[in-house]
């Protein structure tokens, strides 16, 4: 019986990255997983509850509930996403009181994984067969390592990549000053931030910084960008997808 | 209307410009940063410990009210007094009465941050009676009429060579001294002493207070404290009332957390505990003035009372994004950094305390370090929301998130956003780069390009390949 694996794109990557979510299509099918769109999904809340919109995003709770409740597995290509679903939904599926909603929580946030999580963790794949034939650093953004504690599964992925030279990352645990709409609130000490961590990914010699989250990532391109470095950015999911032949999907 | 506008947004600013204080204070943030690293990384129980520290925590927060009945009577027993105190106020009250009770007009003090919490040093210059720090950097802070910048280190923010001008201003006044580190330390000592053997009241803050024991405890590093603990004839003590551990067993837990978390080392220097008092040994008098100052209702909150866990190590600070670029004062409290953005809300809930929640990427590197285990960022978002619903935001935002709540739990509304952004994309990637831009995106243009919209949305796509 082939796998199935319904994916959560988010808001974010559905208008900016669609890419990131083709290449993690490309990828999954390319093992074998059949991947479903379920075509009810929109956001999971997170830039609610994190500036601290908590109560508007109950109903975003209950509507993701709703769209991914055929779901056996749900693939998330965000690890803020991810971290938002598994610290944030069943406490606020509780404050609202409905039983029914706090079970179907319960039991679909455990069904719920990080893209590079899924692979190593949940299918134990470590080569998806891809090649990118670059040097590259690997950013792990704040939710991922210290939310999700999945650092190991991207440098895994990473070194078996074809022809892809891995570089350290200097201070790579430290944030990369995104934080969402921290990022505007507080632009000035989110900008100090990122100024260093674009000093670091220069220091690497790295071509391409990989991370597990586009709103990081568009954070550091943005800045790689505007300092016209050449540096770019991209989803694990895209440097995964790299080579694979789309014809053996 | 919005009160949390400006903040720390804006207090910070200065500071994030300041390159000397990014200097002093990323060179000391980062060296006891990683100090810490290194001797929590000997430690194979490290977790299994913060793990027991946040349990015993627990413990106490959840029948508080019984460990405080019983630490009164133990330390009675031994021969102290208990004073309450509901508010600072209070607390500076009894303090000053006591101190005129032996007609003194002076009092040597050891690094409380509960003091300073009650602005007790004001207070007590208002009325006519003189407190001299003896810790040596809370000394360098009153010297220079400034505030601290950090729970442990209250004068990270100054280096060497302002310090000796500074000295050279004060208690040096008139003679040369250089910065080296010793000869400022006896600069100090030698003034210091002359107070430690004049003074006949010291007042000094508490790290734990075992209840079944009566024994209170003070950690320290320079020696300072124990001499204000042991040479004057009357000892003032206060502590929060969260201050309390059960029993010495419990006490040992946090003599291996607290020094490994906020100096890095692996035992700490001068570890002072007594019980009551003595005849012939140590102060005649022992006062403990428990303060409450809005904890109890802080505890009230299931999500914001775990702050009241904090031993204040400051390992939260010194690994701060935040706080290693804005330093302590920015955020306008005794208790700065990450600890200081959840508790100084709570205790305080005062115009300037309202914009820190804010003040955080939700990196999460504090509640890693934390040996209690606070797990700050959900504190954070939950003071955020807190803030929010007390109709501390600005209407504009409000609607703002409101209306793309609407959109964001109704597909269909959600396709048509996104079909709106689709039909304005290329004027706005065409847009002019740079901070000129209206609100959010003026704010993120600064020093960002704006990502690209492409022709597609995903959803798009994906229905084009099925059908
Ligand atoms: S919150 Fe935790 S890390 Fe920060 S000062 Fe308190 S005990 Fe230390």
């Amino acid at each position: 019986m082939t796998r199935k694996a319904s994916l959560f794109v988010s808001c974010f990557n559905d208008v900016l990255y669609p890419e990131t979510a083709r290449s993690a299509i490309r990828v999954l099918e390319k093992i074998g997983v059949e991947v479903e769109f379920p075509s009810n999904q929109t956001c999971c809340g997170q830039i609610h509850i994190n500036t601290g919109y908590s109560g508007m995003a109950v109903p975003l709770v209950r509507h993701f509930v709703d769209a991914f409740s055929g779901s056996k597995e749900i693939v998330a290509i965000s690890g803020s996403c991810t971290a938002t679903i598994r610290e944030h939904y069943l406490r606020m599926a509780e404050k609202t009181g409905d039983l029914e909603l706090v079970e179907r929580t319960r039991e679909l946030v455990p069904r719920v994984f990080e893209f590079s999580e899924y692979l190593t963790g949940v299918l134990g794949v470590a080569d998806v067969g891809s090649s990118y034939p670059h040097r590259v650093c690997y950013h792990p953004t704040c939710h991922s390592l210290r939310s999700l504690h999945v650092w190991d599964s991207a440098i895994t992925l990473l070194k078996a990549v074809r022809g892809l030279e891995l570089v350290d990352l200097p201070h790579a645990e430290q944030c990369c000053g995104f934080g969402g709409t921290f990022s505007v609130k507080n632009s000035a000490m989110s900008s100090a931030i990122l100024a260093d961590k674009v000093a670091n990914i220069l220091a690497s010699g790295a071509e391409t910084v990989v991370a597990l989250d586009n709103s990081c990532l568009s954070n550091i391109a943005g800045a790689l960008k505007r300092n016209k470095t050449g540096v770019s950015v991209m989803h694990l999911a895209e440097v995964l997808a790299h080579g694979i032949d789309r014809e053996e999907a | 209307m919005s009160r949390i506008k400006a903040g720390f947004s804006t207090s910070s600013l200065p500071r994030i410009g300041n390159s000397q204080l990014r200097a002093n204070l990323r060179s000391a943030t980062s060296s006891i940063r990683e100090k810490r690293a290194r001797v929590v990384g000997e430690k194979s129980d490290w977790e299994e410990l913060r793990r027991k520290a946040e349990k015993i925590k627990d413990q106490v927060l959840n029948n508080l009210d019984a460990y405080l009945t019983e630490l009164e009577r133990s330390v009675e027993d031994v021969g102290g007094k208990v004073h309450w105190a509901r508010d600072s106020q209070e607390a500076n009250e009894i303090i000053l009465s006591l101190i005129k009770s032996h007609g003194s007009k002076q009092v040597i003090k050891v690094k409380s941050l509960t003091t300073d919490e009650m602005q007790l040093n004001d207070f007590l210059q208002a009325n006519g009676i003189s407190a001299y720090e003896t810790d040596l950097a809370e000394l360098i802070v009153q010297l220079g009429n400034d505030r601290p910048s950090h729970i442990l280190v209250p004068a990270i923010h100054k280096n060497r060579s302002e310090i000796r001008d500074l000295f050279k201003q004060t208690i040096a006044r008139g003679r040369d001294i250089s910065d080296d580190p010793a000869e400022l330390a006896e600069t100090s000592r030698s003034y210091l002493r002359e107070k430690f053997l004049s003074t006949e009241i010291a007042i000094s803050g508490v790290n734990f207070a075992v209840a079944e024991t009566g024994t209170v405890c003070v950690v320290e590093s320079e020696g300072n404290g124990r001499m204000c603990l042991t040479l004057p004839r009357v000892l003032i003590s206060v502590m929060g009332i969260e201050k309390i551990v059960p029993g010495l067993d419990d006490l040992a837990v946090f003599l291996e957390l607290l020094p490994r978390s906020s100096t890095g080392e692996r035992m700490n220097p001068y570890t002072s505990l007594w019980s009551g008092v003595y005849p012939g040994d140590g102060p005649e008098e022992f006062h403990l003035v428990i303060l409450d100052n809005r904890r109890s209702a802080v505890l009230a909150d299931p999500i914001g009372r775990q702050a009241l866990r904090c031993i204040r190590c400051s390992a939260c600070l010194n690994v701060c994004p935040v706080y290693e670029r804005s330093g302590g004062h920015a955020y306008d409290s005794v208790y700065p950094g990450p600890i200081g953005a959840v508790l100084s809300p709570q205790l305080f809930g005062n115009e300037s305390s309202l914009s820190l929640p804010w003040a955080s990427s939700l990196c999460g590197a504090c509640y890693e370090v934390c040996p209690v285990r606070i797990n700050i960022p959900e504190v954070l978002v939950h003071l955020r929301e807190k803030v929010i619903v007390d109709g501390h935001s600005s209407l504009a935002e409000r609607s703002l998130f409101a209306a793309l709540a609407r959109a964001l739990t109704n597909t269909t509304a959600f396709e048509l956003l996104e079909k709106v952004m689709l039909t304005v994309r290329i004027p706005i990637n065409r847009m002019p780069v740079g901070g000129s831009l209206p609100g959010y995106l003026g704010k993120w243009g600064v020093t960002r390009d704006l990502p690209e919209i492409p022709k597609m949305t995903f959803r798009m796509w994906w229905r084009h390949r099925d059908g």
